[in-house]
């Protein structure tokens, strides 16, 4: 559609040769954005449970100052903490490369929503269990690790994956801080070149070809293998 | 008011004629070959199996389930087609609506509005289709919801209703369009025994004081022998056999309907 | 700390980001209404745009909608830049994919017993929709809709990229003003600053859906026939 525009107005006309001149480095850029959103998730999915089991603690400031934390991350922009990361934690000693701000970013703020995902994993695996384990007399770490945890992982992987998906249209936001990527990558083609239509058509079309098949083929797992259990 | 005030006239000598109505559902023939005819002001109640088809008669009366072929006419007219230089076409959303606004339903699950009142319940369609203004609309729910029972409760949400009571207020809803013919799906099915009794008077109040059409699918076989004037036993997608109360209730024929007899008055 | 007219400064952003997202959020509204309902038209081709728009709007996100509309468009239709418009239709297209689906899920969450009754009163099928869809549906949709509002609040932080003067756009004006100032703010203070206002302001979201919740639900939504 964008392309039957072409000759809409006068004096602008899609210039294919120069789109095609910038496609490689708009790719590289995308497989930068891939990139950030897979370790990204890694990142989230491990912190995610690791959140998940500091709000299940006993200790009430353990448990309570872990949901303010969940709370005030998932009620706040990605982008401003990718800031505060990038220029307030040098402060303190701390200084990331922005493409390390970036996942690390993307990986604190989406490891608050996975947490909330395995949180009610764990909450829907039935009473029954705990009190086969309890009845058993099995050591906490083994009730946790072989009958609550292969119970409760499998419900949230659906739910991780829409996640992924999610990660994946939020990670273009590292251009705010130099972090590589796709709209990075299409930016300095167009500041460069001054022709800024094919660099964000050439970007989106990119864009769009991975996100859309991702997001089907959640969709699909989500169908096949998902809510199955209760 | 009595219910009879409520009523429209007939223009034909059969109200309700079902023929040749076959519905096929995947694998299942629903309904096969079906041919019925109920008569202006007569009350045919309908029993069977689950899995008979006679849920379906009247769904495909009240176009909630369209047959496969056939033809349905009410009175007189034809619900699925119309005449075309004394050919039957197909017809149109428009004529079905015209000739669907002389039946009524009432549901096993009452179907309420839950965000109306029971007045504002009976005041929709009436508004809506007939075109009642408001204080008609009003004046003809809070005369009906009188009639089955529920003066005091017209303003009172289904939520806070008993399940005799939301009922009653589905009766008077489906009243309050002037039906010709009303269906009265398993309508004590889903209530608790001690409340079926409400609705049932309810019906015998519409069935004897008036000249209302009426085809029941019930369980209810005390109803059935006071109320009705015919009883159809149904079984695998047609009528198996027909007759007064007194007859198939006391002198089934087949055996089917008597083992079906058996197994419902039973409990 | 930040002194009274830092202070200001970013108080005058807030005041944008709302601006940005009470606009963007009725056009996302609107766009959610009109696609939410056409995904369930009987209507095929009323269906396919519908889906159209929804994986489009959807896959390509925010910030890539927010770019090309702000920097593409203009030099496609031959008109100056107009960076505000572009950033809040952007915005309101994207909720509006997101939207959408909440539409669709509210209605089909309305029991068939009520079309049927519907049917059974031959109300036609706008009345329906009207009278005994929507109101109920629109309860469901409620909870769910509030989060994608607090998502898309939280996304108007993006349009400081495109160059506007929200929350965060005045909070990187700030940091970049450190260097010239003679008593410069720490940047903790700038950023944690506006981090606490988006708090504030999701937070403010958060209540608004949940008394709307209460008020159209009302005594009647403990029990859906």
């Amino acid at each position: 559609m964008r392309v039957i525009f072409a000759q809409v107005s006068d004096g602008w006309q899609w210039d294919m040769e120069y789109a095609l001149e910038i496609l490689p480095a708009i790719a590289r850029g995308l497989w930068q954005t891939v990139q950030a959103t897979i370790i990204g998730i890694t990142i989230g999915m491990v912190l995610g449970l690791v959140l998940a089991l500091l709000r299940r603690s006993p200790s009430r400031v353990v448990s309570w100052s872990t949901a303010a934390v969940i709370e005030f991350v998932r009620g706040t922009p990605l982008l401003v903490q990718l800031f505060f990361i990038f220029f307030v934690l040098p402060n303190f000693g701390l200084t990331l490369s922005p493409f390390v701000t970036l996942v690390v970013g993307l990986g604190l703020h989406y490891g608050t929503y996975t947490s909330e995902s395995y949180r009610a994993g764990i909450d829907n695996v039935e009473r029954g269990q705990w009190e086969a384990s309890t009845a058993l007399n099995l050591p906490s770490t083994t009730t946790w690790t072989r009958v609550i945890l292969p119970q409760a992982i499998p419900t949230v992987i659906p739910a991780l994956g829409n996640y992924l998906v999610a990660m994946f249209k939020d990670a273009p936001l590292g251009m705010g801080i130099a972090a590589g990527g796709v709209l990075l990558a299409a930016q300095s083609a167009a500041s460069r070149s001054f022709q800024p239509v094919e660099p964000y058509t050439v970007m989106g079309l990119l864009f769009l070809a991975v996100s859309i098949p991702a997001a089907l083929f959640v969709r699909y797992l989500e169908k096949r293998y998902g809510y199955q259990r209760g | 008011m009595a219910i009879s005030e409520a009523e429209p006239i007939p223009t034909s000598d059969v109200m309700v004629r079902m023929r040749g109505i076959n519905l096929i559902y995947g694998e299942n023939h629903v309904l096969r070959d079906l041919d019925l005819e109920v008569a202006p002001g007569e009350k045919v109640v309908i029993i069977g199996p689950s899995g008979s088809g006679k849920t379906t008669i009247l769904r495909v009366i009240m176009t909630l389930a369209r047959p496969t072929s056939g033809t349905v006419e009410i009175d007189g007219r034809h619900l699925y087609h119309h005449e075309k230089s004394g050919d039957l076409v197909a017809a149109g959303e428009k004529h079905i609506r015209e000739v669907r606004s002389d039946i009524s339903m009432v549901f096993q699950h009452f179907n309420l509005f839950p965000h109306m009142s029971a007045i504002e319940n009976t005041m929709l369609a009436p508004i809506k289709v007939l075109g009642l203004s408001k204080e008609e609309a009003r004046q003809r729910g809070a005369d009906l919801l009188k009639v089955v029972g529920l003066a005091a409760k017209i303003d009172n949400y289904p939520a806070e209703l008993s399940g005799g009571q939301k009922q009653r207020v589905a009766i008077a809803r489906a009243l309050a369009m002037r039906p010709k013919v009303m269906l009265f799906d398993e309508v004590t099915s889903a209530l608790d025994p001690e409340l079926v009794g409400e609705v049932l008077a309810v019906l015998k109040d519409i069935a004897q004081s008036g000249t209302m059409t009426m085809m029941l699918v019930t369980h209810e076989m005390g109803f059935a022998r006071e109320a009705a004037d015919r009883v159809l036993m149904f079984d695998h997608g047609n009528v198996l056999e027909e007759g007064t109360p007194e007859k198939i209730l006391h002198q089934p024929e087949h055996e089917r309907t008597k083992a079906f007899l058996r197994a419902v008055l039973a409990h | 700390m930040l002194s009274g007219g830092q202070l200001q400064v970013l108080v005058e952003g807030a005041w944008f980001t709302v601006q940005v997202f009470l606009l963007a959020a009725a056009l996302g509204t609107v766009l959610s209404l009109i696609f939410g309902i056409a995904g369930l038209s009987e209507n095929r081709v009323f269906r396919g745009i519908s889906r159209v728009y929804v994986e489009v709007a959807r896959g390509a996100s925010a910030i890539v909608l927010v770019f090309f509309a702000a920097f593409a468009v203009p030099i496609i239709l031959g008109i100056p830049p107009q960076i505000f418009a572009a950033a809040v239709i952007a915005l309101g297209v994207n909720m509006g994919g997101y939207g959408a689906e909440v539409v669709r899920a509210g209605i089909q969450s309305v029991s068939r017993g009520q079309t049927e009754a519907s049917i059974a009163l031959n109300l036609t099928a706008r009345d329906r929709l009207r009278h005994v869809t929507l109101p109920q549906a629109i309860v469901v949709m409620i909870p769910p809709y509030g989060n994608l509002s607090i998502e898309v609040m939280k996304g108007t932080a993006l349009v400081s990229l495109v160059g506007l003067a929200d929350l965060t756009g005045e909070a990187q004006n700030l940091r970049v003003q450190r260097a010239i100032l003679a008593d410069p703010p720490t940047s903790a203070a700038i950023f944690g600053t506006a981090l606490i206002a988006y708090f504030v302001l999701s937070q403010v979201i958060a209540l608004f859906f949940r008394w709307l919740e209460r008020r159209v639900g009302g005594s009647w939504y403990k029990e859906r026939a």
